[in-house]
This record gives C-alpha cells, sequence and structure tokens, in this order.
C-alpha cells in the first residue's frame, strides 16, 4: 500500500485537519470553563435569591452562548474530517476509535443539546431549581465530550487495548476498559479540562477588569473577579500537576517526543531541562551542530520530571534514532528493519493464504507475530523519519509552561487584592490580566501542537505513520477545501469576536 | 449476555439502530424546513422572530442527531465511514459547509455589532435548508443508485470521477429523493410552527402557515412519485449470501418489499400518517399534525434504510465495481466492539426520555409574540 504516498496531500490534509482542530479550540476551551463558572454564578443566585447575582449570570451565560455556537460550528466538520482526509484511518481503527466518538455523541452532546435550550430560554419556562440543575447539566456534558473526545486522542498517543489482526490489516479492540481508563486518557482529560477552566477564569477577570478601569458595573466585576480568581488558581495549580503527569507519560510511551520537547539529542543521566533556549535549527540526528545557539539550563530535572527519579537516565533523539546497546535502547534504526520484516512476512502469509497453502501461511504468520509489534515502522523510509520537527515542539513546550506557572501569580494576585478589598485600587494589575488572558489562548494551542506536531510522523503511536492514514484523493481538493475553511472559519470568527465586543460594550443589566 | 449473540445478529441490530437515528433526523429537519419558511411566512420582524425562535429551540438537537449518525455509523461501520465519507468528499464537504454556517446562524441573525447582517444569516439558514438537506437526500439516494468507487485489497477507496460524489446530482431518482426531503422538510416544518407558536391576533399569519402545509405537500408530490415509481421498477443490487458475489437484479427494491412485509407496511402506514397530518392540518383546523407527519417521516425513513440493507442487499453499492459495494455484513465492525456499543445503546432510551421530558417542559406553554419581542426578549434569538 505504500507505492503512491503522496507527500503532498499528506501536508495538505495535515494542515486542514490542525486548521480545523485549532479553530476548534479556539473556543472550546472558554465552553468548557465558562459552562462551570455560569454554573457557579447561578447557584450563588439560587442560594441567595439576589437578583444581581441573575443579572451577573445571565450576562456571562449571554457571552457563553456567543461562543458556544461558533465551538459547536467547527466541531462537527472535525467529526468527519476522519473520514474525509484519513480513510485508511478511519477503516484500519475505526473499531477502537469510532466507538468513543459514538458515545461522546450518546452520552455527551445530547445533555448539552437538550438542557443548552432550558439554559438559555427556561427563564420563564421552568422553575428555578431546574434551571440551575439544567445549567450544570450543561457543563457537566460540555466537560464530557471533551472526556470521550481525549479518550480518542488519548489512545492514538498510546494505543492499547487492541490487537493488530493479520487477515483483515486492521486493529481490532480487545478490551475496552483499556482503551477509555488509559492512563493517558485520564492525563489529557485532566489537563485539558483545567487548561479551558483557567482560560475562562481568565476571560471573566480580563472583561471584569475592563469594567473596573472603566468604573463601571464595579460590584458585578468584583464578584465575578473574586469568584473566577478561586476556581482560576485552583485550575491552574491542578494545570501543572496534570501537566507534569503528561510529561511524565511522554517519558514513558513517547520518549522521542519528550526528548524533542527538551531538545534533548544525547541521552543523560541527570538529563537538564531547558529553561531558556534557542534551538540550532541545522542539528541533525548523528552529526555534530550543537543543540543549541543559546541555552539556559537547569540541570538534572529533567531526569526528575521524566522518570520522577533523580540521576535516571532520560534518552536522547539520538539515542532513539541509532539506538543504545548500552541502554537497551532499540534505535528506529533496527525497528524499521524489523518492520520490513514484519510486512514481509505479511504479504508471505497472505499469499500463502489465498495459494490455500496452510503451512507456508502459518509459518509466515509466525515469522509476523515475532516483528509486529514494528510493523508500522517498516514504512518509514529513513531512522531520521521517526523525529518530529525539533524546534517547534521545543518552543511550543516552553511557551506553554511559561505562561501555566505565570497565570498562577495572576490568579494569586487577584485573590489577594479581593480579599484585602483593594481590587478596584490595583489598576496596574488589569493590563497583566488581559494580557494573560490571551497568552493562555497561545499556551493551548501551544500544547496541542507539542501533542500533535511531537508525535509525528505517527497518526498513531509506532503503529501507523499519518502518510498511510490518509484518504485517496487528489491534492487539489484538499487544498481547496483547506482555503474554504480558512475564508469561512476566519470570517465566522471575526464576526463572533465583534459581536461578543458589542456585548462586552453593553454590559449586564444593573438591578436597580 | 450480549457478547454472545452472533455477529450477525449484532450487526443487523446496528443498521437498526443506525437506521433510527437516520429517521429522527429526518424527522427533526423540521428545523430546516422552518428555515427556508422564514421569508415565505414571516412577513414582518415579529413573525420573522416568531419562526426563529420556535424552531430555534431545536436546531441544536437536530444538529446533534446529525453529529451522532455519523458517530454511530463510524463505530459500527467504520468501512461505510471510510469509503463514503473518504470518497464522495464533495457531497459530504458541501453538506457540513451547510451546517457549519447554520450553527452560527440563530445566534448572531440578531445580535446588536453582527457583520453580516441579519439578511446575511438568513441566506445561511435558507442554504441550509435547502442544498443541505438537497444533498442529504441525494446522498441517502446512492444507497439505491450506487456509487462510483472501488476498493482495493487494503480496502482504500478510490474515487472513479473527478466530482467526488457530487456526480450523484446528475441521477434523476436521487434529486428527486432530495427534493421530496426539502419539501417534506417544510411540511413538517409549518406543521411544527402551526402546533408551537400562539397564533393569537394573527390570524393572517396563522392562515399563511397552514396554507404553506399543503402548497409544500402538493409540491412534494410529483417527487415522491418519481422516487416510489423508481424505486419499485429499477434495477437493484444484490448479494449471493454464500459466496458475497454482488449482481444486479431486476426490481430488486420491489422484491425487498414483498419479501419483507413489515418493512412494507411501515412504508406504507409512514405515507398515509404523513399525509393524514397534512389533512388534518388543513382541513381540520388541527394543530397537532406534526405529531403524525413526523411519525410517518420517521416510518418511512426506516423503510428506506431498512429496503436498502436487508434482504441481501448491498447498502451501499458501487456501479464502478459491484464487488466493492459495502453490505452491512463486510463494512461492520468486530464483534467486540459491536457488543460494546450495544451495552452502550441501552443508554438510548435514557437520552429519548429526558429529550422528552425536557421538550414537553419547554413547549408546554405556546411561544407567544410577547416573548420575544418584549423585555424579557434579551435572551432570545
Ligand atoms: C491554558 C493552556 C495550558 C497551559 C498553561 C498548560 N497546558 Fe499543557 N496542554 C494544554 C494546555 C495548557 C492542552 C491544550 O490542553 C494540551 C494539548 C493536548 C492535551 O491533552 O492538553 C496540553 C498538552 C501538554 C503536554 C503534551 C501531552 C501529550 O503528549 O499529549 C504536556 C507534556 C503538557 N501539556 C505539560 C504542561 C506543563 C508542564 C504545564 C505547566 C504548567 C502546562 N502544560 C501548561
Ligand atoms: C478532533 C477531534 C474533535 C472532534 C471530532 C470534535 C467534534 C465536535 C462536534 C461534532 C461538536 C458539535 C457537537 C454538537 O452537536 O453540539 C463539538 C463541540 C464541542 N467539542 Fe469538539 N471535537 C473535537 C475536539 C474536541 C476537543 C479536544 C475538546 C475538548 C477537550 C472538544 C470539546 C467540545 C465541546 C466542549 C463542544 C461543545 C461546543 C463548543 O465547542 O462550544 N472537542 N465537537
Ligand atoms: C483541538 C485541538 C487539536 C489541535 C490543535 C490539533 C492539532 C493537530 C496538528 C497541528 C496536526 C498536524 C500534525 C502534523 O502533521 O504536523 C494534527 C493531526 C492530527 N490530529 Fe490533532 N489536534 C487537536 C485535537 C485532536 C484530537 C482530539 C484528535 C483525535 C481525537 C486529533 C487527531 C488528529 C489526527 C487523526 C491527525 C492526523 C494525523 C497526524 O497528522 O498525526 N487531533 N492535529
Amino acid at each position: 500500500m505504500l507505492e503512491h504516498v503522496n507527500l503532498s496531500l499528506v501536508n495538505w490534509a495535515r494542515a486542514q485537519f490542525a486548521l480545523t482542530a485549532m479553530y476548534h479550540w479556539l473556543f472550546v476551551p472558554l465552553t468548557l470553563g465558562l459552562t462551570f463558572l455560569c454554573a457557579f454564578f447561578e447557584t450563588i443566585y439560587v442560594k441567595t435569591g439576589k437578583e444581581e447575582w441573575k443579572a451577573l449570570t445571565r450576562f456571562w451565560m449571554k457571552l457563553f452562548g456567543i461562543n458556544f455556537a461558533i465551538g459547536v460550528a467547527t466541531g462537527i466538520i472535525l467529526e468527519f474530517e476522519f473520514g474525509t482526509n484519513w480513510a485508511n484511518y478511519s477503516w484500519m481503527v475505526g473499531d477502537i476509535f469510532g466507538a468513543p466518538l459514538a458515545i461522546e455523541g450518546i452520552v455527551a452532546f445530547f445533555l448539552e443539546a437538550t438542557f443548552f435550550a432550558v439554559m438559555f430560554f427556561g427563564w420563564n419556562r421552568v422553575s428555578k431549581d431546574f434551571h440551575l440543575f439544567s445549567t450544570w447539566m450543561v457543563a457537566i456534558g460540555s466537560n464530557l465530550s471533551a472526556l470521550w473526545i481525549l479518550v480518542a486522542n488519548g489512545w492514538m498517543q498510546y494505543p492499547t487495548g487492541m490487537v493488530f489482526n493479520p487477515d483483515t490489516a486492521r486493529f481490532e479492540m480487545h478490551n475496552f476498559f483499556d482503551v477509555i481508563l488509559s492512563p493517558y486518557a485520564i492525563s489529557k482529560f485532566t489537563h485539558a479540562t483545567t487548561s479551558g477552566f483557567a482560560l475562562s477564569s481568565l476571560f471573566v477577570i480580563a472583561v471584569s477588569s475592563w469594567y473596573l478601569a472603566r468604573r463601571r458595573h464595579v460590584l458585578m466585576a468584583r464578584r465575578s473577579i473574586a469568584v473566577a480568581s478561586v476556581f482560576g488558581l485552583l485550575a491552574s495549580l491542578l494545570l501543572g500537576l496534570t501537566g507534569d503527569e503528561a510529561a511524565f507519560m511522554d517519558g514513558k510511551h513517547q520518549p522521542m517526543k519528550l526528548a524533542a520537547m527538551e531538545g534533548l539529542w544525547d541521552g543523560a543521566n541527570n538529563a537538564p531541562v531547558v529553561a531558556l533556549g534557542i534551538v540550532n535549527g541545522m542539528k541533525k540526528p548523528g552529526d555534530f551542530h550543537e543543540p543549541f545557539v543559546y541555552s539556559l539550563k537547569i540541570p538534572g530535572l529533567l531526569s526528575i520530571l521524566a522518570n520522577r527519579q533523580p540521576g535516571s537516565f532520560v534518552p536522547g533523539i539520538n539515542d532513539l534514532v541509532f539506538g543504545n546497546q548500552e541502554r537497551g535502547i532499540t534505535g528506529a534504526e533496527q525497528k524499521i528493519e524489523m518492520g520490513r520484516r514484519a510486512a514481509k512476512s505479511l504479504a508471505a502469509y497472505k499469499n500463502a493464504k489465498k495459494a490455500g497453502d496452510i503451512q507456508k501461511a502459518s509459518a509466515a504468520l509466525d515469522e509476523f507475530n515475532k516483528y509486529r509489534n514494528y510493523f508500522g515502522y517498516g514504512f518509514l523510509k529513513a531512522p531520521e523519519d521517526a523525529v518530529p520537527p525539533v524546534s517547534i515542539t521545543f518552543y511550543s513546550f516552553h511557551m506553554m509552561v511559561a505562561v501555566g506557572t505565570g497565570m498562577i501569580l495572576i490568579f494569586l494576585l487577584y485573590l489577594f487584592t479581593t480579599a484585602r478589598g483593594t481590587v478596584e485600587q490595583a489598576t496596574w494589575l488589569y493590563p497583566f490580566g488581559v494580557l494573560f488572558f490571551f497568552l493562555a489562548y497561545m499556551a493551548g494551542e501551544a500544547g496541542w501542537v507539542v501533542a500533535e506536531v511531537g508525535r509525528q510522523p505517527w497518526a498513531i503511536q509506532g503503529l501507523l505513520p499519518v502518510s498511510i492514514a490518509r484518504t485517496d484523493i487528489a491534492p487539489d481538493n484538499v487544498k481547496l477545501t483547506f482555503f474554504m475553511f480558512l475564508a469561512t472559519f476566519t470570517l465566522l470568527l471575526i464576526a463572533e469576536v465583534k459581536i461578543m465586543l458589542k456585548q462586552i460594550q453593553i454590559g449586564p443589566e444593573e438591578v436597580k | 449476555m450480549i457478547g454472545s449473540l452472533d455477529q450477525t445478529v449484532l450487526q443487523e441490530l446496528w443498521w437498526i439502530l443506525a437506521s433510527t437515528v437516520g429517521s429522527l433526523f429526518l424527522f427533526l429537519t423540521f428545523v430546516q424546513g422552518g428555515q427556508t419558511l422564514l421569508w415565505q411566512l414571516g412577513r414582518n420582524e415579529t413573525e420573522k422572530s416568531l419562526i426563529i425562535n420556535s424552531i430555534g429551540r431545536k436546531w441544536e438537537l437536530t444538529f446533534t442527531t446529525l453529529v451522532l449518525f455519523g458517530g454511530a455509523l463510524f463505530a459500527a461501520f467504520p468501512k461505510f465511514y471510510a469509503t463514503s465519507f473518504g470518497g464522495a468528499y464533495w457531497v459530504w464537504m458541501a453538506i457540513l459547509f451547510t451546517f457549519i454556517v447554520q450553527a452560527v446562524s440563530f445566534e448572531y441573525r440578531k445580535k446588536p455589532g453582527n457583520i453580516l447582517g441579519s439578511l446575511g444569516y438568513e441566506v445561511f439558514l435558507f442554504i441550509n435548508g435547502s442544498i443541505g438537506i438537497l444533498l442529504i437526500g441525494t446522498a441517502v439516494g446512492t444507497f439505491f443508485t450506487g456509487s462510483n468507487f472501488v476498493l482495493n485489497e487494503y480496502n482504500l477507496v478510490s474515487w472513479t470521477t473527478p466530482f467526488r460524489g457530487l456526480e450523484a446530482a446528475q441521477n434523476i431518482f436521487n434529486i428527486s429523493l432530495g427534493l421530496f426531503l426539502v419539501f417534506n422538510s417544510r411540511v413538517l416544518g409549518a406543521l411544527y410552527l402551526l402546533n408551537n407558536i400562539d397564533f393569537s391576533d394573527m390570524e393572517a399569519f396563522r392562515q399563511r402557515t397552514r396554507d404553506a402545509v399543503f402548497s409544500n405537500f402538493l409540491a412534494a408530490l410529483p417527487f415522491l412519485l418519481v422516487v416510489v415509481v423508481g424505486l419499485l421498477t429499477m434495477k437493484g443490487f444484490n448479494f449471493d449470501p454464500a459466496t458475497g458475489q454482488v449482481d444486479m437484479v431486476a426490481f430488486k427494491y420491489l422484491k425487498n418489499l414483498l419479501a419483507m412485509p413489515p418493512v412494507l407496511v411501515l412504508l406504507l402506514a409512514g405515507l398515509a400518517l404523513v399525509i393524514f397530518g397534512v389533512i388534518s392540518a388543513k382541513f381540520k383546523e388541527q394543530d397537532k399534525g406534526i405529531w403524525f407527519a413526523g411519525l410517518g417521516t420517521v416510518l418511512v425513513g426506516l423503510s428506506v434504510f431498512f429496503t436498502a440493507g436487508f434482504n441481501h442487499t448491498p447498502f451501499y453499492p458501487s456501479r464502478a465495481d459491484l464487488q466493492s459495494s459495502l453490505t452491512i455484513y463486510n463494512a461492520s465492525s468486530s464483534h467486540y466492539t459491536l457488543t460494546i456499543m450495544t451495552y452502550v445503546a441501552f443508554l438510548i432510551p435514557l437520552v429519548l426520555a429526558y429529550v422528552a421530558y425536557v421538550w414537553s417542559l419547554m413547549d408546554k406553554k405556546r411561544l407567544e409574540a410577547a416573548e420575544v419581542t418584549g423585555i424579557e426578549a434579551d435572551e432570545n434569538y
């Protein structure tokens, strides 16, 4: 099936997927967190019975609704893009990958869709309690949809619970619970949702700060900040913890990604974390270029992050490409060799079976089983192909971590000033609140770049390279839809931002 | 328990489940129908607001049902998902685009600061309700008329025309099915509005809506006729259960209906219910027609999907290479996955139950003009 791999097609398909996914991720994090914040606000309203809290809830809900609509618009295309762009992938792993998508529809999207209508239009049609219940259901539903899609994504990063069926040449699920309870899925879910909570808290803080700076809606802004800074602080602490867990997972299951995240070319005991660095773009596996033009390192920290063991060995890109016998690391070079043997024996098995030669078939199958774990590597042309783009991965990762650390401080400052009752005077803090709101968006997108670019060339880690996953279609088709998406989504984004800004300018209704 | 069921039983069960979701979607296209009626029925801003807000409270449900239809097909019949979406690329892309623009339109149409103006979003809604539904009908038509694909030995799909599925729109049968669905969705839309809006003091508006039920029904009839006659007379795809060999058989779909009397009953009962719904609205001044016509649409949908997939019929046949045709038996996922998914499907009744409960709670009181124009109009579309 390798004969006519068309690289430009693969790249357009990737670009299109990345474009649409990144657009989706502009809106999803705000949905994930803002629903919970609305639920908090409304809970306070129902508990206290104070109309101001209702007005406050309705204001944030309105902003949520504007964001939600475009989140849905950008989501539907992703659901079908697995088929349109990655048809071969969909066929080969549909048994495993399709299930979470369908479950997402049944358990999550319907919760959202049903209770969304109550949340917006039910104020006078259902009881107060049922309304509150509906708001919580929307929050839970949107976060459940994150769960299932991240189960699917986690499985691609760390495929478990399945076997390869040589007769059909596809992967089949054999343990559902391994798939959904995979540590990768859990780490992805917790990290991605908390990133949404943090971002949404910053959204509320940024908008409220703008009001405070203009001395408008002061009481409402102060209250919103009080709730959001507590939520944001908790979320950002969890975000750091779960991010650490994600890196630990990468160390265990995607060591190449981790090496690229830190620009670690030669493995070492006491491996350092690069606090600041400029990557040397010339560097290639096995050459003698310096990895960094400039770097500030913290010795030993990477060993702790990757293995939770001070002084332990962390493999570098070169070890993973060329192997390191001393450390018992099989390099991509040898894996490719074994992968090709697997492919050969699979073909032999198929031919023998077609010819009805049972003995020969079973011998070929035995041979295949010996190398089956490396089957995917057989599709790579050269060991260097196993290396993801290092500088993109490196910079994205470092930007995300820097923002993650910084936002904890921002939440602390807002909480501190709120507690002392001086947040109204702390005008110097507002620009930082607004700035970090935008930085959080960048960090979230950067996180996905780390996760997705860092796992190249694999669509499914170690099993299926992107080049094999694609649909057989003339690249011009994909190119054309790429630009159609770019134009449509950009237009809708501009429309959304305008409407959002207008609503913020109008502000909440003041309760007399 | 379910794991001990035969693979073929699970495959058939999942075809029934997917058909049910697809048929429910056809019922829920009353939203799309309402969208295309907006300019025709709404003569002033209040009437337009009433229409938009009435169907606008259901659009998410229709949308989500479509998404679930896609997801269920992916999980249960991955080879279909891969072949159809990867193959008939442009049809699906075009359909999806109409749904992308729909998703923002309700929310943004009336919001201050919107750069496209109300009209822009109304055009989006119209496109979704017309072209979107037309293309969906065309795509369903290919279940009977076939598509132009070839699968190689690794099941990689290649398409034999550069139009990637859009060529299906050249076929009279496919197009008629699409147009029938468009007009049927308009019938459903008008029926839904009749039942959902409080028309007090808006007699002309009510009458216009009532008339729309009947006129769109009349418009749908010729296309229905082409579809029914076409279906009953056309040569169809058939596979031999012993060898899996696919060939063409005269009057195949007529034979399917005769071989499966319950499916024939579904079809006839469905059509009768739709007609009853229309008549009750037009001649008896009844407002509950949506429930009859809606149920009728679901039944007709089921009979169409069953005719396409059961009785040794490949549901996604290939005209380019008969032997590449997909059947519910060769396109499904493994026994294990179908088993797991069947357990998950036990949640569907629960979902239906809360959807129905919330629906009745929210629609207990009809939508009044004051609600969409008064002070409380804040949260409206
Ligand atoms: C506001 C956004 C945000 C912030 C501040 C952080 N993250 Fe993050 N990160 C994400 C948003 C995100 C994300 C968008 O949610 C990702 C993409 C994939 C995923 O599951 O979560 C992600 C992925 C991601 C990955 C890749 C996981 C994989 O291999 O799939 C790692 C290792 C980290 N993060 C680690 C961290 C650390 C150590 C942080 C320090 C505090 C951090 N992240 C802050
Ligand atoms: C590439 C994979 C993805 C696919 C196929 C996908 C699919 C979809 C679809 C079809 C919708 C519209 C649902 C509806 O009918 O209401 C949607 C919305 C949503 N998705 Fe995604 N999605 C993907 C990635 C993600 C990720 C990574 C998350 C969260 C971590 C997420 C969270 C959500 C949420 C919360 C919504 C609700 C609407 C909103 O965005 O505001 N999705 N998605
Ligand atoms: C919403 C946030 C996401 C972003 C920003 C994102 C980003 C990307 C990027 C940049 C690529 C291209 C990588 C490259 O080729 O260099 C990619 C590929 C891909 N992603 Fe994601 N992704 C997201 C979520 C997901 C999720 C949730 C899934 C699966 C459930 C997923 C599945 C895929 C697949 C199948 C590909 C194509 C194969 C590949 O290129 O590896 N993505 N994504």
